[in-house]
């Protein structure tokens, strides 16, 4: 008895700590490539590529970044973020409405 | 079972920050707010995109920005998310001591990168005599960018204060939510950061 509540909670430490290590790589390589985005994007600035390719490329460019950084490093990829999701989809639709109105009717 | 007791428990369980209702609660409240924040923003960036031509003399986005410094900024910030992210691997892991290093070492990233745009403003304000009220440029490039800076300033702070608070008691169902919504806190600076650089930075200087 005493045996198996002690051994228990142990294996399920172990394979936790397993699981975050997994979770724990996926997120360095996140970071990899994120830098690695960076140094596109201003690469591409710095050696002055065409402007009409490159500023539709840098927005995409920074949209995965931020893509990645709310699904490995804030978690949204993991169970039980159907909230977060929604107030985040949510938040960026008027977002995207609030830039182009403020862009186009109030302060032109 | 008194409440000490639940809060401390022998064995963590798997999501300390969620472990509890009031864990769970400040999880939900802390993206509810986050969804805000990105609104309020938007209406920054929406007011900088607009009137990023007004600039009323030679100080354009093109003449004033130098991508040396802004990509050193942006690979501190990107770090510090990193860093930030191995403090919460090791909270979940229940190693307090390892998670207050690396929260450490995101907070000298952060006043780092605190420490860049404050030379930066000053360099702009000296060399260029470019202040807040030189042009509709200026307001709206110092208003975007200085909130940023504020955030960051505000992250650092709120960071520093549940390291010092919680120092000797340890990691436990009661501050394992405070500490992941701070790390929240601190990506989304980070998120911001990324736009920031995409938009004021280097789509100024391709013009």
């Amino acid at each position: 008895m005493s045996n198996s509540s002690h051994s228990k909670p142990t294996r399920q430490m172990e394979y936790e700590k397993k699981q975050h290590k997994e979770e724990m790589k996926q997120q360095v390589i996140t970071f990899v490539l994120m830098i690695l985005f960076t140094f596109v994007a201003f690469g591409m600035v710095i050696m002055e590529v065409n402007s009409y390719f490159v500023i539709p490329t840098l927005i995409i460019l920074a949209l995965v970044q931020v893509v990645f950084q709310l699904y490995y490093f804030m978690h949204m990829k993991n169970k039980g973020h159907n909230m977060p999701a929604m107030m985040m989809y949510g938040g960026a639709a008027v977002a995207g409405l609030t830039i182009i109105t403020f862009s186009s009717i109030i302060w032109w | 079972m008194s409440h000490e007791d639940v809060l401390n428990p022998k064995h963590m369980p798997h999501d300390p920050e969620k472990a509890t209702l009031e864990g769970k609660n400040k999880f939900l409240a802390f993206w509810f707010f986050l969804g805000g924040e990105t609104v309020l923003f938007a209406s920054l960036f929406g007011t900088y995109i607009a009137l990023n031509g007004s600039t009323a003399g030679e100080n354009t986005p093109e003449h004033l920005f130098g991508l040396e410094l802004v990509f050193l900024m942006t690979m501190m910030l990107l770090t510090s998310s990193l860093t930030s992210v191995y403090a919460m691997y090791h909270m979940k892991n229940h190693d307090f001591r390892k998670m207050q290093t690396w929260l450490a070492i995101t907070v000298l990233l952060g006043l780092a990168f605190l420490g860049c745009e404050i030379y930066e403003f000053l360099h702009y304000v000296h060399e260029y005599e470019f202040t807040f009220g030189s042009s509709a440029f200026a307001s709206a490039f110092y208003t975007l960018v200085g909130f940023h800076g504020g955030h960051v300033l505000f992250g650092l702070s709120w960071i520093v204060a549940l390291m010092i608070r919680n120092q000797k008691r340890g990691l436990n169902l009661y501050n394992a939510p405070k500490f992941y919504v701070a790390s929240l806190y601190w990506h989304f600076i980070d998120v911001v950061w990324v736009f920031i650089f995409t938009v004021v930075y280097l789509m100024g200087k391709v013009g």
